[in-house]
């Protein structure tokens, strides 16, 4: 049986790919979050990163994931859904 | 393929195409032959030339049902076909002559692997050859399909069983009707709501395919301007559509009526009611924070589903009052929720219990309430038996119920038992009913032991301006 394709069981009224969330136009009001992977000097570009935010007097929450090589705890997972509007990581060393 | 000359298909999980071996061989040398084989490339053994058919779409093609088959094709053209072993047949189709001399005249074959369920449905779906026209939802490569329905919100809280198409299909098998049937309108969205988006939200249900029947029927009843899906939906009240099953289908289709008949572990009970509510979920857009307003809403949302114990009961069954000849197979949609329980364990008489029903009713959403919703009264066996012995049958209780709704309006009138809510006192030195004319439903269901009826109360008063039951018969 395949399970690589599912028949759509709504009056279809939405697009078959599910859109990204809107992208804020601005970020005054909001809490910006910045995730910290643990990749090598990641911690670095990202410092500068909230930093910058923080002086434009926006609020930043700080995260970090144990290691990246797992996905992120769900206690950090349900803290940055709770806690920010958006997210800043850092993918590269 | 190949459409001229001759065409066999065989397997070799089949003594009659392993007994024919020797005559493909023969027919080989002497005929353009072809042979496909469905279960083994390698057989029949030693012969050349033996098309690989594992994946049977020559079979498909070709509408096999029995192996061995052998099809004569001229310009392209099947002129005929033969299958099993039938030497006079094969001598005829082929033309030659003392065909498999020392075999016995006549074996019959083996059914062909393309005909196996499983197969024939990914075969259909391989082919372009099913009725389904939704659009298909592509999964990530590693995404989990009962997630991706959650991510979608198809779901209702519960894990749905991923709509496949080959789940569709076999779901579409349980119903005669043709997969584009427009049922109509689905609220609150209007959206055309069919018999294949039917089938796409029962099998997310966990229906089985011969359930088809009952949940079209039940779908087709709250599309009843009647029944009034819009407004249940919308309501802050707690109602949704309860739904009673009549006739032998019940029985049929495994439902229960009996003890628990309200409860869990029957999988007919529990999915019709399902799929009920996930093609109004799905195809109608009723969701809760969205159309659906209810303020707490009640558990029967997920599913709300039982058959009446007719087989249990004397009394005429709920289908006879709605209007239909007893024995009819029929869906009865309620408004309707959660369920207020009738507890009397003394009562010997049909005097007695009726006023144990009668004040249970009058309590319901709150006892200043005049007029209160439509109520389903569902009577447990051992009640029915006291009122039996008494000599009442249903149309008795109904009418002495009906007698009891009627109260003086003083008696509920706003500031009657320390309470706001009540009957307004313009009022006063009239009488006030319960419930409408029509406000009453009773069916029979329950276990032999207990003296444990109960009130499946409505939406509001069952006018044409709110919401009525609604019956709908079961076709097929």
């Amino acid at each position: 049986m395949s399970l690589d394709n599912l028949l759509d069981p709504t009056g279809e009224r939405e697009a078959a790919e599910r859109p990204r969330l809107a992208r804020p136009t601005s970020l005054d009001g909001l809490t910006v979050g910045v995730l910290d992977i643990s990749k090598a000097r990641g911690d670095v570009f990202l410092e500068k990163v909230a930093s910058l935010i923080e002086g434009r007097g926006i609020e930043v929450k700080r995260y970090r994931k144990p290691t990246v090589a797992r996905t992120a705890p769900m206690a950090i997972q349900q803290a940055i859904v709770e806690e920010v509007d958006v997210v800043v990581e850092g993918l590269a060393d | 393929m190949q459409k001229n000359g001759l065409v066999a298909v065989v397997k070799r999980d089949c003594p009659t195409c392993v007994m024919v071996a020797p005559v493909l061989q023969q027919l080989l040398k002497q005929a353009d032959l072809t042979v496909y084989s469905q279960d083994d490339p390698a057989f029949p053994d030693g012969m050349d030339g033996v098309t690989d058919d594992t994946a049977l779409d020559i079979s498909y093609d070709l509408e096999i049902e029995i192996v061995p088959t052998l099809v004569r094709f001229e310009a392209g053209q099947e002129v005929e076909r033969t299958y099993g072993w039938d030497r006079a047949a094969w001598e005829s189709l082929t033309g030659a002559s003392d065909l498999g001399a020392d075999l016995p005249a006549f074996k019959p074959g083996c059914g062909a692997l393309n005909q196996e369920q499983d197969r024939l449905a990914e075969l259909r779906i391989r082919h372009g050859d099913t009725p389904m026209v939704s659009r298909l939802i592509p999964l990530g490569a590693r995404e989990d399909a009962i997630e991706a329905c959650y991510e979608r919100g198809w779901s209702d809280g519960l894990p749905v069983v991923p709509p496949t198409q080959e789940r569709v299909l076999a779901m579409l098998e349980g119903t005669t009707r043709a997969a584009d049937e427009v049922l109509g309108p689905m609220p609150s969205n209007l959206d055309t709501c069919t018999v294949e988006k039917v089938a796409i939200n029962a099998v997310m249900a966990g229906c089985r395919p011969e359930y088809m029947p009952v949940v079209l029927a039940a779908i087709e009843a709250v599309l009843e301007e009647d029944y009034c899906l819009h407004g249940t939906l919308a309501t802050t009240r707690f109602v949704g559509p309860v739904v009673i099953v009549n006739g032998p289908i019940a029985q049929q289709i495994g439902m229960n009526g009996k003890g628990n008949a309200l409860g869990q572990g029957n999988r007919a009970n529990a999915t019709i009611g399902r799929a009920v509510q996930l093609a109004v979920r799905n195809i109608g857009g009723g969701k809760p924070q969205g159309v659906d307003r209810a303020t707490l809403g009640n558990p029967g949302k997920l599913t709300y589903c039982f058959c009446e114990d007719e087989d249990g009961s004397a009394w005429e069954p709920l289908v006879v009052d709605r209007g239909l000849p007893a024995g009819t197979n029929a869906v009865t949609v309620f408004a309707g929720f959660g369920l207020q329980g009738v507890i009397d364990d003394k009562a010997r008489s049909p005097e007695e219990l009726v006023e144990t029903f009668a004040t249970s009713l009058r309590a319901v959403d709150n006892v200043n309430k005049f007029p209160g919703p439509d109520c389903l009264l569902v009577v447990c066996p051992e009640h029915e038996n006291t009122l039996m012995e008494g000599g009442w049958d249903k149309a008795r209780l109904h009418k002495e119920l009906m007698a009891r709704m009627v109260v003086p309006a003083e008696s509920v009138m706003r500031g009657t038992h320390g309470m706001a809510e009540g009957v307004n006192p313009k009022l006063a030195g009239k009488t006030v009913s319960k419930l409408v004319p029509t406000g009453l439903l009773i069916v029979r269901a329950g276990g032999g032991a207990g003296k444990f009826s109960g009130i499946i109360a409505g939406w509001t008063p069952g006018t044409p301006e709110s919401s009525r039951p609604v019956t709908k018969e079961i076709k097929s």
